[in-house]
């Protein structure tokens, strides 16, 4: 079994390890695409729960609220491009969601946000400053939706920083 | 953030209250008129406050998730509009009852079977009269720690668990 230790996600004040993942079959989306605004970081294990309680269907509603921050938002996870084009069609995400795919979960693992036994991402959240430092970061129990409270707090406090 | 999301702001004048204000127990819903999970939650609701009469105060706030439910918006506003004609909970209840009809011309049909002024129904739902009030329930909801609908805050704490009778009669037993 993966300790505590192996899986802990990395802490604020940490440079936000570079990342280039494909948001569609042919389009692929960096980290440093995002410089100069902050930038929400979602690690979930699956496309497809149930939207009533879906992460990803939460945050495309509360986008607005978001965007009051200047803040960008990326959902990472396992799952293929092919994958993420239909679960964000279907659900209607009007942000991008990038493909972990192959190494499969490298970047989830450099945030310390792979789990090992089931092959997914951690629920791991992670607010990025503007210069592309991490701000703030948050692991939810794997089965618990956490919301978006979180988030709106620490793009409050990095706002109230400047 | 779980698990200690806590409702912000608490219960207030502005909130749509059925129960004595001195009940021992507060339970808030955020909601969505479309979504399957709250049709379910309604029933369970109903019961609950039947079973503890007088020790709950129930308390419904709008949690539209609109891109999923191109009619929640719509029929958010519809129990608001009927709020400010005295008949909130008569629509909310109409609108539980009937989750696969939430046409506009629906909401219409049930403002006219509650008696309420339809053209100033009509007159305020196009004129989205209520979206800001609406916007304000779902903003708190996202502050409070809302994950997914339904979510039920007991005392002001975010309820994690089932929310099948037995389940959230169990949790309020742990609180009260």
């Amino acid at each position: 079994m993966a300790t505590e230790d192996a899986n802990k996600i990395l802490a604020p004040g940490v440079a936000a390890p570079d990342f280039s993942l494909h948001s569609t079959p042919d389009q692929l989306v960096s980290l440093s695409d995002f410089r100069g605004a902050p930038l929400i970081v979602a690690f979930y294990p699956a496309d497809w729960s149930p939207v009533c309680g879906d992460q990803m269907a939460l945050y495309n509603e509360v986008l607005p609220e978001f965007h009051k921050f200047k803040a960008q938002i990326v959902g990472i996870s396992v799952d293929g491009s092919w994958c993420h084009d239909a679960f964000a069609q279907n659900r209607k995400l009007h942000f991008p969601l990038l493909a972990d795919f192959e190494p499969k979960g490298a970047v989830a693992r450099k945030y310390g946000a792979y789990r090992d036994r089931e092959g997914v991402c951690e629920r791991a959240l992670f607010v990025i400053d503007p210069k592309g430092t991490i701000s703030w970061s948050y692991l939810s129990p794997v089965g618990v939706n956490p919301g978006a409270d979180g988030i709106l707090d620490a793009l409050e406090a990095l706002a109230a920083k400047k | 953030m779980s698990p200690s999301a806590k409702l912000k702001p608490p219960v207030g004048a502005n909130d749509h209250v059925q129960g004595p204000a001195k009940a021992p127990v507060t339970l808030v819903e955020y909601g969505d008129y479309e979504c399957p999970y709250c049709g379910e939650a309604y029933p369970v609701v109903k019961a609950l406050q039947k079973r503890l009469g007088d020790q709950v105060r129930f308390v419904f706030r709008n949690f539209p998730l609109a891109e999923a439910h191109p009619h929640a918006e719509h029929a958010a506003e519809a129990a608001e509009a009927a709020g400010a004609q005295g008949k909130f909970w008569e629509m909310h209840d109409l609108l539980y009852e009937n989750q696969d009809a939430l046409e506009d011309g629906d909401l219409v049909r049930y403002a006219q079977a509650l008696h309420l002024d339809v053209p100033r129904f009509v007159k305020e739902m196009e004129a989205h009269a209520y979206v800001e009030r609406v916007r304000a329930d779902f903003r708190s909801g996202v502050r409070s720690g809302v994950n997914g609908t339904p979510s039920f805050f007991i005392n002001g704490a975010r309820h994690d668990g089932p929310f099948d009778l037995g389940s959230l009669l169990a949790a309020i037993e742990e609180v009260a």
